[in-house]
């Protein structure tokens, strides 16, 4: 248990307590509990956004969400790693993602738990289509998104 | 054979989430996409878009990557999660 990875792609909402409580469960050791929740805003590039639709790619996302989480491993010192990323229709502001992550030390959770984030933007084979007033559209990735993730290449 | 899978965007451009195309004379990711491309000239556009990525196996991987007969091959657009 003590360097558990949990990671679930998954339709229901999730709870922020249960997965700290978690985390923090039978772990002593670990003085830094780091976590990040993602939730769906109203707005997007002026429109009013009122859901999103989210797709995945069953099996590579959970491969790749896995590879990055074992990169994250390599570089910092970190223990529990918890990542919940939902599909299908979502309200806006209901939660879309979870990145939780404890260590010793908050540097190693705080730099792990952004660089999960940050690959996943990029690497996981998740889709977005926004719901908005004038219809469905689905989302273009975003430069600045691969800008961020390049920096830990630095 | 060699199983093709395609996702959001462009699975709805194209009209299909999956396809087989045969693995003789086929050796890259990119022979796969000339491929669809003799079959379904009409997706030429989506499918020589710059920005598509393609995956082999779960893998992210370039044109050049070598496929095999019962490999999966995905294109899909960049990815938006998160």
């Amino acid at each position: 248990m003590k360097n558990a990875v949990k990671i679930s792609v998954q339709q229901h909402d999730f709870c922020l307590a249960d997965e700290v409580s978690l985390l923090e469960q039978d772990n002593d050791s670990d003085g830094a509990v780091v976590t990040f929740c993602g939730r769906v805003r109203n707005k997007n590039l002026g429109e009013n956004i009122h859901g999103l639709f989210l797709e995945h790619y069953p099996g590579m996302t959970e491969k790749s969400l896995a590879d990055i989480i074992e990169q994250a491993k390599q570089q910092w010192a970190i223990n529990r790693v918890t990542v919940i990323h939902r599909i299908g229709e979502l309200k806006v502001g209901e939660q879309i993602v979870f990145v939780g992550v404890t260590s010793q030390h908050r540097h190693d959770a705080f730099a792990a738990n952004e660089f999960i984030m940050d690959f996943l933007k990029i690497k996981a084979p998740f889709w977005k289509k926004e719901l908005t007033d004038k219809g469905a559209y689905w989302l273009d990735a975003r430069a600045s998104d691969q800008d961020k993730a390049k920096q830990w290449e630095q | 054979m060699i199983k093709v899978v395609f996702f959001a965007a462009l699975r709805e451009k194209l009209g299909c989430s999956e396809l087989t195309v045969e693995a003789t004379n086929i050796n890259t990711v990119e022979q796969v996409k000339q491929q669809l491309i003799e079959t379904h000239p009409q997706w030429s556009e989506h499918l020589m878009h710059s920005s598509l990525l393609s995956a082999v196996n779960n893998d992210m991987v370039s044109a050049q990557h070598q496929v095999a007969a019962g490999d999966e091959v995905a294109f899909f657009p960049p990815v938006t999660g998160g």
